[in-house]
């Protein structure tokens, strides 16, 4: 083989498992369809979305009581995780000395790589009995489940946040302080304006996650399907829903159950679609994620 | 608020806050790790890791989950690492800003971001159903695969493209094919960054419960073929802890899955440092 046909397979070999990213999705989006799409034509798409009775020995599937579970728990997971998760990244862009960032990384690597099976069990075994003293009833929340998101979504707010604010060139940190502003009004006035693409970037990932959690938020949110009257009610996300019943299921049920992951793919495509609207390049690896 | 408050006295009022926020996340840290030790450690023992589980895992150890565990995990690398590398060589290397390029970004991205347990029902509906592969360890680790591959692939590729244009200007000017620049100076040079990518992957891989719970089924023993079901740690830990088995097995397996995950930490985290002072040295 001459040098130039060996150079010209290599660079088409290589562009295979380039496209092999784009192929998965599609095969990942045809399946899912496929085996989702009997059960929102036969049951109809606005009883499916709307519906708020599921229960597949009555052949009732509505999801929207999930979907509002699925929302209702990253919501009030982000009001926890957000505030603190950017005052951290302000920490490590801007405050911290350098030793404190040498144990401070380290730690949120670990965080967002321990087991999410590994914070719901913490969760079941700690938070609920926890929660159950503090607030009454079963101590099985949507406030638990979000706390034990906070945690767990916190290492992806905190590292691309940080990023976005080390990014900032220095030269405008430098006429603010040159002015005669503090640290603070620098970065309260500049700094952190300037980073809001990255910031709100930021945070959509971290619903993204939210959203996608399984296992976790199946041990401690109690996984009754009902619109939650109050966050201490407990509440079944989309995700878990998916996992408690693909056990057993079969038939329309087990389509169903597709149904629902269908709609998991249309949320994240959302938020997909918002991030890149937004346009901030982020090229942030930790943990056990690609952020 | 800063009108009445005195600017100097606003920094150091945040500058505590600051503080306050970056020792309550190392607090979490040490909370959850230290529990989750201190209740599992007594717990476990060399006849832990190395024995059969007894009754479902009321008592025995967790021997054919770590098996299972490793078989998956290297079932996932072997296809996401090649896959990986080779597209993050291909995005860095060969392709420029166009249009196929930008739809690979995004397929990478959005295949990220998809939830573990939509993995877990493709798994199921692809390689169980479709392929016939069943519930089993191919399967599992197929599904995982594809989990792992965007981790992989992002790593890899900040890798590749940080590195020097002049090393490959270098070879190119001596008369190298441009395969051969890649293959005997970027890549080289660019290994550390590509070995954290696939510890990466493979930390995705060992945590991951959802996505193997309908792929690979649950079974006790150690799988002896590809074909055989299995079951990896956190799957296992997932039914000690809520079919409320054994929660002192429970803790036990929640330690071993913390240890791993640090030495992985502290692995990827040497090789950085050591490559980056490398770096810095030359």
């Amino acid at each position: 083989m001459s040098r130039w046909t060996e150079e010209y397979f290599i660079e088409k070999g290589l562009l295979l498992t380039a496209i092999s990213s784009i192929i998965i999705i599609g095969l990942i989006i045809i399946f899912i369809f496929k085996e989702g799409i009997p059960a929102i034509q036969s049951y109809g798409f606005f009883n499916f979305v709307f519906g708020m009775n599921w229960s597949p020995s009555e052949g009732q599937y509505g999801v929207f009581p999930m979907i509002i579970g699925s929302l209702g728990i990253t919501l009030l997971s982000l009001l926890m995780a957000v505030p603190l998760g950017l005052l951290c990244a302000i920490f490590l862009a801007e405050v911290a000395p350098a030793r404190m960032r040498k144990v401070l990384n380290p730690t949120l690597q670990t965080l967002a790589g321990i087991p999410s099976v590994v914070y719901g069990f913490f969760g079941l075994i700690l938070l609920v009995p926890f929660m159950r003293a503090q607030f009454g009833g079963t101590g099985f929340s949507m406030f638990t489940a979000s706390v034990i998101l906070t945690v767990m979504i916190l290492p992806i707010i905190v590292s691309v946040s940080e990023d976005a604010l080390r990014s900032i060139p220095h030269e405008y940190k430098e006429a603010s302080l040159a002015l005669g502003a503090t640290h603070w009004q620098t970065i309260k006035n500049v700094i952190f304006p300037a980073a809001i693409p990255g910031v709100i970037t930021s945070v959509i990932l971290g619903m993204g996650r939210a959203v996608g959690e399984t296992l976790a938020i199946i041990m401690v949110a109690g996984n009754v399907v009902q619109i939650p009257g109050s966050i201490f009610d407990p509440v079944r996300a989309l995700t878990s829903n998916i996992a408690i019943e693909m056990g057993y299921a079969t038939g329309i049920h087990y389509n169903a159950l597709f149904a629902t992951g269908i709609v998991l793919i249309f949320m994240i495509i959302v938020l997909l679609i918002i991030a890149n609207y937004l346009h901030y390049k982020k090229k942030v690896t930790i943990g056990g994620g690609y952020l | 608020m800063y009108r009445i408050i005195p600017p100097k006295i606003a920094q150091k009022i945040m500058n505590s806050i600051f503080w306050a926020s970056g020792i309550l996340t190392i607090l979490i840290l040490v909370v959850v790790i230290g529990y989750v030790l201190f209740k599992g450690l007594p717990f476990v023992s060399l006849e832990f890791l190395f024995s059969d589980p007894i009754d479902s895992g009321r008592a025995g150890g967790i021997f054919p989950m770590i098996m299972s565990s490793i078989y998956v995990t290297l079932i996932a690398l072997l296809l996401a690492a090649p896959l990986g590398v080779g597209a993050a060589v291909f995005l860095a290397e060969y392709a420029g800003e166009n249009r196929t390029v930008k739809l690979i970004r995004f397929g990478a991205e959005t295949l990220s971001s998809i939830p573990s347990i939509v993995f877990g029902l493709f798994g199921l509906a692809f390689f169980v159903v479709y392929l016939g592969l069943g519930w089993s360890v191919l399967s599992g680790g197929l599904t995982l695969a594809l989990m792992a591959l965007p981790t992989v692939l992002a790593a890899s590729e900040v890798s590749v493209e940080s590195i020097n244009k002049s090393y490959s200007e270098g070879s190119l000017a001596l008369g190298a094919t441009k395969w051969q620049t890649i293959y005997k100076v970027v890549i080289p040079a660019a290994i550390p960054g590509i070995t954290t990518g696939i510890i990466l992957g493979m930390a995705r891989a060992i945590a991951e419960a959802a996505a193997v719970m309908y792929t690979v089924g649950a079974a006790l023993l150690i799988p002896t073929s590809l074909m055989d079901p299995a079951r990896p740690l956190p799957l296992h830990l997932y039914l000690l802890a809520t079919e409320g088995i054994s929660m002192d097995n429970a803790w036990a397996t929640a330690a071993v899955l913390v240890i791993l995950i640090l030495i992985i930490t502290v692995s990827t985290n040497t090789l950085v440092d050591r490559y980056r002072k490398k770096m810095m040295g030359r």
